[in-house]
Order: C-alpha cells, then structure tokens, then sequence
C-alpha cells in the first residue's frame, strides 16, 4: 500500500480520483492551492486508489494524508 | 481642493487590500493628510497593514471570497467608517469593472480607471483590437474568438509554431498554455479551457504567435487625468520571471535605447488616449531580439514593481492615482520627466527555490533588511507575521536606487547579503545568485531565462 502525502501546506483545490480508480505514477490525485499557486499532487506508483482521505477546500499540512494506492 | 493644505482631497479613504501593497498606499495617504482605513481577514490578524492606516476593521475569514473580495462586506465597512473612496491597491478587486461600478453606486470614488476601461481591457480580445487600432503593433495572432481545434489549427499553419493559446479572460500568464505542434492542439485548447472555466467562468480563446527564442517583458508606466491629458513615466524590464511570475524589475531596461523608448512610450500614450484612460496604467510589451516592441496587454491598476519608476521620477504614482480620482489634473508636465539614475526591484517571496519554489508557509521569526542609503523596502511582514496559504507569497519589495545600473545591483548585493530571513523558505538565495550573475549584470536577460537556467543558478554563488 503506497500512501500520497501532501508534500506541503495548501487548500484541496480538485480531487481528480475516487476509490477504485486505477492510476499510474505521474497520475494527478490532487491539486492543491498554496499561495496563488496551483500544485498538481501526482501518485508516485501504479495501482487502485484504495481511499481519499481529503475533500474538496480542505486546508492540509505538509505531511499529509491525501490518498492510499493499493 | 489642494492636496497640500489644509483641505484634504478626500474625507477618509478605505483600502481594500492586505500586505505590503496596503502599508505602501497608507503611508502616502498620511502624507497627504488623508485618513485611512484598513481591512483585515482572521489570517491577518496583527498584520503590518492596520497599524499603518487609522483605523482597522476585520472582514472576515482568511478565504478571499470571504474576506477580501467580499464586497459586501467591504461596502458595509465603507459605511460605517464614513469613507468617500475605496483604493484597491492590486490583485483582489483592482480590476474589477463590476466592483468599481459598484463604488459608484455606493457614492464612493474608485480610485483607479473607469469601469468602462477596465471592461474593455480586461477582455484581452477587446484590448487587443483597441491597441490595434490605436496603431500599436501586437502580438501576431488572432483579434477574434476561435471555436475549435481545426480553427486553431488553421491560424497556427499561418503563425508558425509554437503558439500560444490564450484565455480572452486571463492575463499576465493565468489561463494560457503553449502548443508545439498541431498533435498538441486538442489536448491544449481543453486545458486552457478547463482551467478558464473554472477561474473565469469564460472560455473564449484566442491564438497568439508565441516568441523564440523567448523575448523580453518590457512594459510603459502610463498616467492618464480627466482632462485628457496623457503622460508615459518610461519602462520598467521585467523579463526576470518565472512561470509569468515577475521577480525582479528594473528601470531604465538594458535593452531600450532612446529611440525605441520614445516610439514605446508614444505607442503606450497612444493606446492610453484611445481608451481614455484616467489614473495609472501599464502597457506590457514583448521586446524580440530586433528590437521590435509589440502589445501584450494592458493592466488597469496600480502595478506591484510601480516603485522602481517612481524611484527614478520622484514621482508618487499613488499620490497621482488619488489626485486624478479627486478631479485634479496631473502633476507631471506633459512631455514626461526625465528619469534619474537606475532602480531596480527585487520582490521576496516565501517559495523555496531549492524545492522548485514551492509555496513555504509558516511564521516568520525574524526578518531583517538592513536600512542603508539608497534602499526602499515595501514590507507587509515582518518577525511574528504568519504567512499563509490564502493570500500571494510576496513579503516584501527590496528597492535599489543608484546614479547608475552597476551602483544599484550593488547596493542591492549588499542589502540582500545583509538580509535574514527565519521561520519560511524565501526566494533570497536565487535573488542573491542572480545579483551576483554574470548574465543580469550583462543584462542579457529573457522571460525564459529562469526556467532554462535555475539549476546553475541555484549551483553558483
């Protein structure tokens, strides 16, 4: 299971995947808005998402928890 | 009315805006013995830009829909704090026709151009055709909306490639995407779509020829009043960006010589006069390596590197921007001013070059830049100020004049070795290089140049 952590602060701007949707790395999960900026949030292997644990206007941390890939 | 006695132009003014932008119009508005009101989101808190105005009042949450572009509460606070004008600074509703109209409305003077003019510049189509037709050359490309890809395809064959597709929306890099080749033209005209209906909520595109090798952004302060009278302050070269973020300006540019600033700025006035516009305003041009100049866009609003003219002209462009609003006639005699010596800006934003420059929110624990002769600095932050997700990652504008180019870089070198930062990542290392590059001291500098060479940037110095 390969999680995809925030790799820093921002708003949930777009959750491109839902469970069960399969992705391949480089894949968009996210994107977050920090500072004016767009940052796509990409899955760093293949496989099924297994969970979203954010929402759309969620403010996250570095660190994160955005999505597991099982 | 005088804006030097006793009777001030305006009874109190609200600024509608946060950060250095908002300390900056402040301090000039006390000069003129105008009192000033500041806002504020919960993000912001014991923010630099109240203490700087007299009297503060919150907004709201530190989302911008819920804070700073919301109007209602904006007007609300206009009412219960007696004002007679709103400044809007930049970003936010600086360009927006609708809250300016509003203004109006609310019997409150928008400082800044009419709704009209901001209206027909903020369509990039229609300011297009209005350079056009003001006889200032433009980008090649298209004054019409296109419909399809096969449309697309058609005007790139005539351009050449690259092109770029645009957002008649957007602006200054927002909502437009480049294509190499007719494959890529689908895929890209749905990106820039996407992306234009959610920031705009318009998709209308249009096709530019997009320069290489990359060109320089080089731009013309223009000043407009009610009387018609029209004056350009020269240019500002802002060819130092990054992802159509600008990081460093400066004025005079390397690459203009007298001749090429005198058709540029005519050219600026031109279009200025042909829209009839009435405070300060920028005409952003692409300079190509021949040293033809052509029209990009027009920016209805005070700019962010506005203070680099000013250095050099002795000019306040927001002292102007208040007069021309209050009815007056321009301060600056009509064959423009002569600049003085060279000023260059360097803008400190808390992006981590070393990660890509990334956002870097955080609390600042210490931030100092040392005040030596020759140097401005427009601060909104300061030790303690927490810097967020919500709002643009600028901190500060570090502003060095000199008699000369070579006076100024070093009084910027010096004032950026002198400078401490803790708490966020900035932008100071990647200034510092670029201060001490070869290349800027050249001056051989293109809106690309970053992207192409960040990493010997980042490995020099």
């Amino acid at each position: 299971m390969a999680e995809v952590l925030s790799p820093l602060p921002g708003l949930v701007a777009t959750i491109h995947v839902k469970s069960g949707d399969i992705v391949s790395s480089g894949d968009p999960v996210v994107t977050l808005q920090s500072m004016k900026m767009e940052i796509p949030i990409t899955a760093e292997s293949d496989g099924t998402i297994a969970e979203v644990l954010v929402s759309e206007g969620d403010e996250i941390d570095t660190g994160a928890l955005i999505a597991r890939i099982s | 009315m005088s804006d030097s006695g006793a009777d001030p132009l305006f009874r109190k003014i609200l600024i509608a805006n946060r950060g250095e932008i908002a300390v900056r119009i402040a301090r000039t508005l006390r000069e003129m013995a105008i009192p000033s009101v500041a806002v504020y989101s919960d993000a912001d808190a014991g923010a630099p830009h109240i203490e700087a105005a007299d009297e503060a009042f919150h907004l709201g949450p530190a989302p911008p829909a819920q804070s700073y572009l919301n109007q209602e509460r904006l007007f609300a606070i206009a009412r219960e704090a007696g004002v007679d004008a709103i400044h809007p600074g930049y970003g936010f509703l600086a360009e927006n026709a609708g809250f300016a109209r509003r203004c109006a409305a609310e019997g409150l003077v928008f400082i800044g151009p009419t709704a009209e003019t901001i209206d027909a510049m903020g369509s990039k189509i229609a300011a297009r055709r209005a350079a056009k037709a003001a006889g200032m050359p433009i980008v090649p490309g298209t004054e019409e909306p296109l419909s399809d890809a096969a449309e697309i395809g058609s005007v790139a064959d005539r351009l050449g490639y690259p092109v770029a597709i645009k957002a008649a929306a957007g602006g200054g890099g927002y909502g437009m995407r480049v294509v190499n080749g007719p494959e890529d033209i689908a895929a890209t005209l749905e990106g820039v779509r996407r992306d234009a209906s959610r920031a705009f909520g318009d998709t209308t595109v249009y096709v530019e020829k997009f320069f290489s090798p990359a060109p320089r952004h080089i731009e013309m302060q223009v000043l407009g009043d009610r009387f018609g009278n029209v004056v350009h302050l020269g240019e500002r070269e802002c060819s130092l960006q990054r992802r159509f973020q600008k990081i460093v300006e400066e004025t005079p540019s390397p690459a203009v010589s007298p001749e090429l600033r005198a058709r540029m700025g005519a050219a600026a006035v031109a279009l200025a006069r042909h829209v009839g516009y009435q405070s300060t305003g920028t005409v952003e041009c692409l300079v190509t390596d021949d040293g033809e100049f052509s029209f990009l866009e027009m920016n209805t609003r005070l700019q962010v590197e506005h203070p680099v003219t000013e250095e050099v002209t002795g000019i306040d462009l927001v002292r102007e921007m208040v007069r021309i609003a209050a009815g007056l006639p321009l301060s600056v005699p009509t064959e423009g001013i002569a600049p003085r010596g060279h000023a260059i800006e360097a803008r400190l934003y808390a992006e981590d070059p070393a990660r890509s420059f990334m956002p870097s929110p955080g609390q600042i624990t210490r931030l100092d830049i040392p005040a030596i002769p020759n140097l401005r600095v427009d601060s909104g932050a300061r030790a303690g100020t927490n810097v967020t997700v919500y709002y643009d990652p600028l901190l500060a504008k570090i502003i060095a004049w000199g008699e000369n180019r070579a006076t100024a870089i070093q009084t910027m070198r010096d004032a950026l070795d002198a400078t401490v930062i803790e708490g966020v990542k900035t932008n100071l290392p990647f200034l510092t290089r670029i201060f001490g590059s070869d290349d800027f001291r050249t001056g051989r500098i293109h809106t690309r140049y970053v992207d192409e060479h960040l990493p010997e940037i980042m490995a020099s110095g």
